[in-house]
């Protein structure tokens, strides 16, 4: 497998970014970057670290390019060379991540979890109403590793403030069975995009095809984490097999309606990308223009209740009087 | 009427499906053939969808819709408020 680093890849770029991983070579992992500047989202680096940590589990080799980008401190400093067990040659002084950034965090379990939004998050010092969102998507994606992804390295995560553009920018991947092994069972989708189309759709799930969902399982977490982004007008992106869904960021003179159907939303999507076996989740939140999170839940009731009536009015029959 | 405190068992953010679980399955349904059921959102600053969905879809699907009457929830702040609100919302779509 081959991972090339390139100058900048953001949710709005990525697609070449994946385009270009080679995974013909199962035997190695070889990791290079842009030898001047690298810039990334903190989604590329939960994949980079998904990929080291399964090639590490399979005892495959890793071959890692020595950084030269004067940004390869970054990479220190979120955890990356530490994480697969490479020598960077870097010393640096660490200092403290409060208000910044989380570094790259493997999160196995329930109580892993649970220390992560108790200790992680609030180094970002940001107020309450902030916080929300934050720690809601992260409680979401982990939670949907740990009970669908069948995962045994757990949840990769991090996230990074970027104060020019006031935004957060949090990635989760994991190297799990991925979304369309996930449905296949019940819903049986003919390739990846079906299969991420279904699992945006609120109310299916991998677990029952009951309306209102399982006892633990409602259908409804990434919807909501979707329906964050697009009430925000951010990027949100999700990858697994072959498959990539990206929603693009909704016109700001455009009303924001939710859909059920995610390919209605203004989006790109793609089947032909390289295999990635798990799923990846990637989403910006720009904090100046954060709506607010319960407007966000006033949207959500009024669709939930839209679709209510009218799947009960699709079951009413009526009288023909001819 | 029983009462349930919810932040004694997950702090102020309510995210852990595996406690909403145990407080249904443990402490709820056991309840409510008897008794009404208090739960206690005080201090509880907000919680997730998927941890209400686990704490009061199952009673709902197993006791119906009627069992919001003696179902209450308190002291629970508008976000929390709103995704209780979303969760009984879609459990009453009909199948």
């Amino acid at each position: 497998m081959k991972v090339f680093l390139p100058n900048s890849v953001w949710i709005g770029n990525i697609d070449l970014f994946l385009k270009n991983i080679d995974n013909t070579n199962e035997e190695i992992l070889e990791i290079s970057s842009h030898e001047n500047w690298v810039s990334v989202h903190p989604v590329v680096l939960c994949m980079v670290t998904a990929l080291g940590l399964k090639m590490r589990g399979k005892n495959k080799k890793i071959s890692f390019e020595i950084m030269q980008a004067t940004s390869k401190h970054y990479f220190e400093r979120m955890g990356l060379f530490r994480f697969l067990n490479l020598d960077s040659e870097m010393k640096i002084n660490e200092h403290e991540p409060a208000g910044r950034f989380i570094p790259i965090q493997l999160i196995k379990n329930s109580e892993q979890l649970d220390k992560f939004i108790t200790d992680m998050i609030p180094l970002l010092h940001f107020d309450q109403e902030k916080v929300e969102p934050i720690r809601y998507i992260i409680s979401e994606l982990v939670r949907n590793v740990f009970e669908h992804a069948g995962s045994t390295e757990g949840a990769i995560v991090c996230a990074q403030y970027y104060k020019k553009s006031n935004t957060i920018r949090i990635g989760v991947a994991d190297a799990g069975v991925g979304i369309k092994n996930t449905l296949d069972r019940l819903y049986n989708p003919k390739d990846d995009i079906e299969a991420l189309s279904l699992a945006l759709t609120p109310g299916i799930t991998g677990t029952t095809k009951k309306v209102g969902g399982s006892a633990t399982n409602a259908g409804a977490g990434l919807f909501f984490i979707k329906s964050l982004a697009k009430v925000n007008r951010d990027f949100f992106m999700i990858y697994s097999g072959k498959g990539m869904y990206k929603l693009l960021k909704n016109p700001k003179n455009k009303e924001v309606k939710l859909v059920a159907d995610p390919l209605k939303d203004h989006c790109s999507y793609g089947g032909n990308y390289p295999y990635w076996t798990g799923t990846v989740v990637g989403i910006d939140l720009c904090l100046d223009e954060h709506a607010n999170f319960s407007e966000l839940l006033d949207l959500i009731r009024q669709f939930y209740r839209k679709e209510r009536k009218s799947k009960n009015k699709e079951k009413y029959k009526k009288p023909r009087f001819i | 009427m029983k009462l349930i405190k919810i932040y004694e068992k997950t702090g102020s953010f309510a995210e852990n499906k595996d406690i909403a679980r145990d407080i249904r399955v443990k402490e709820i349904l056991p309840c409510l053939d008897e008794n009404e059921v208090l739960l206690d959102f005080e201090k509880v600053e907000s919680a997730t969808q998927s941890f209400i969905h686990a704490l009061i879809s199952d009673i709902i699907r197993k006791k119906g819709i009627n069992i919001l009457d003696r179902l209450y929830f308190k002291n629970c702040n508008d976000t929390v408020k709103k995704i209780i609100s979303i969760v009984t919302e879609y459990m009453q779509q009909q199948d």
